[in-house]
C-alpha cells in the first residue's frame, strides 16, 4: 500500500488518541505538571522502540513501520506541545516544574525506547 | 468544583470532561494527518541514514516548536480565534508534525549502533533548539501583538 496512505491511517488514530489521553489524564490530576503529554510521549516511545526492534529482527514489515511507527507513534507523540508546556511552566514561575518536565520526559522517553528495544530482542 | 455553579451547568462541565465534541475530534484527526504527511514527506526528501545525525527530525521538531510558540501566543493573548482553530492547528497539525518517539528511538539506535557521541549531541541539540525556538516564537508573537495594538490586557 502507498506510504502516504499508511502514514495517514496511523496518524488518524494517533492524533485523536493523544488529544483524548491528554484530556482524560489532565482531568484526573489537579497539578500544573503536564502529565497528559508526558504519558503519550513515553507510551509512544515504548511502542516505537518495540516496533523498530521487531522490524530489525524481520518480525514486522516496513509497511507496519509506516502505519504504526511514522503514522501512529509519530502523531501520538509531540515535541511542540512538550516545548510549549515547558515554556509556560517557566513563564508562570514554576521553573522547577519546567526543569522537571524536561528531565523526566527525556529520561522516561529514552528508558521506554530502550525497554521496547530490549523487549523486541527477547521476543523476536 | 465551584459551589456557585447551577446544577445543569455543573453536570454539563462534568460530562464535557469525559466526552469530547465530535467536531473537535474530527479537526484533530484532519490536522494530525496533514502534519504527519508533511513529516513523512520531509523524511523522504531529506533522508538521514542509520548511524548519522538525524537532521531532518531535528529540523521538523524545531520548526514545529517555533510555529507553536507564535501560534498559541497569538490566539491566547491576541484576538480570540474560532474554537476549532487550536485543536486543528495546534493539537492536530503541529502535534502530528513533531514527534517525541522518533527522537527517543533515534538516540537509542545511535547508542546501540556505536555512535554515543552523535546520540548525545543530537539529544542536547534538539532540546536546546526546540526550547529556544518555542521561546523565540512566543517572544516574536508578543512583540507583533503589542506593535499592532492587539495584545489583550492581563495575559501572560
Amino acid at each position: 500500500m502507498n506510504g502516504y496512505l499508511l502514514v495517514g491511517f496511523g496518524a488518524a488514530v494517533g492524533a485523536p488518541l493523544r488529544y483524548l489521553t491528554d484530556r482524560a489524564v489532565q482531568a484526573r490530576h489537579d497539578t500544573v505538571f503536564p502529565w497528559g503529554t508526558f504519558t503519550v510521549n513515553v507510551t509512544g516511545s515504548l511502542v516505537l522502540g518495540l516496533l523498530t526492534g521487531a522490524v530489525l529482527a524481520g518480525a514486522a514489515s516496513p509497511q507496519l513501520q509506516l502505519l504504526i511507527g511514522t503514522g501512529l507513534c509519530g502523531a501520538l507523540t509531540t515535541y511542540s506541545t512538550f516545548s510549549y508546556e515547558t515554556l509556560r511552566l517557566a513563564e508562570t514561575g514554576a521553573r522547577l516544574y519546567a526543569l522537571a518536565n524536561v528531565v523526566a520526559s527525556v529520561c522516561a522517553g529514552l528508558g521506554a525506547a530502550y525497554l521496547g528495544a530490549v523487549l523486541a530482542r527477547a521476543l523476536f | 468544583m465551584e459551589r456557585t455553579r447551577s446544577e445543569p451547568v455543573a453536570a454539563a462541565v462534568t460530562a464535557g470532561a469525559h466526552r469530547a465534541p465530535y467536531d473537535v475530534l474530527a479537526v484533530v484527526v484532519a490536522g494530525g494527518v496533514l502534519g504527519a504527511e508533511a513529516r513523512y514527506a520531509a523524511g523522504l526528501i531529506w533522508t538521514t541514514h542509520p548511524g548519522t545525525f538525524p537532521w531532518t527530525t531535528l529540523l521538523i521538531n524545531t520548526v514545529g516548536c517555533l510555529v507553536i510558540g507564535v501560534f498559541l501566543v497569538a490566539i491566547t493573548e491576541g484576538r480570540a480565534a474560532h474554537r476549532l482553530v487550536r485543536p486543528f492547528f495546534g493539537t492536530g497539525v503541529l502535534g502530528g508534525f513533531t514527534t517525541f518517539s522518533t527522537y527517543c528511538v533515534d538516540i537509542q539506535r545511535l547508542v546501540d549502533g556505536g555512535h554515543p557521541a552523535t546520540a548525545l549531541g543530537y539529544l542536547a541539540a534538539t532540546l536546546l533548539a526546540a526550547l529556544a525556538a518555542v521561546a523565540a516564537g512566543a517572544w516574536a508573537a508578543r512583540l507583533l501583538l503589542v506593535a499592532a495594538g492587539l495584545r489583550r490586557a492581563g495575559t501572560r
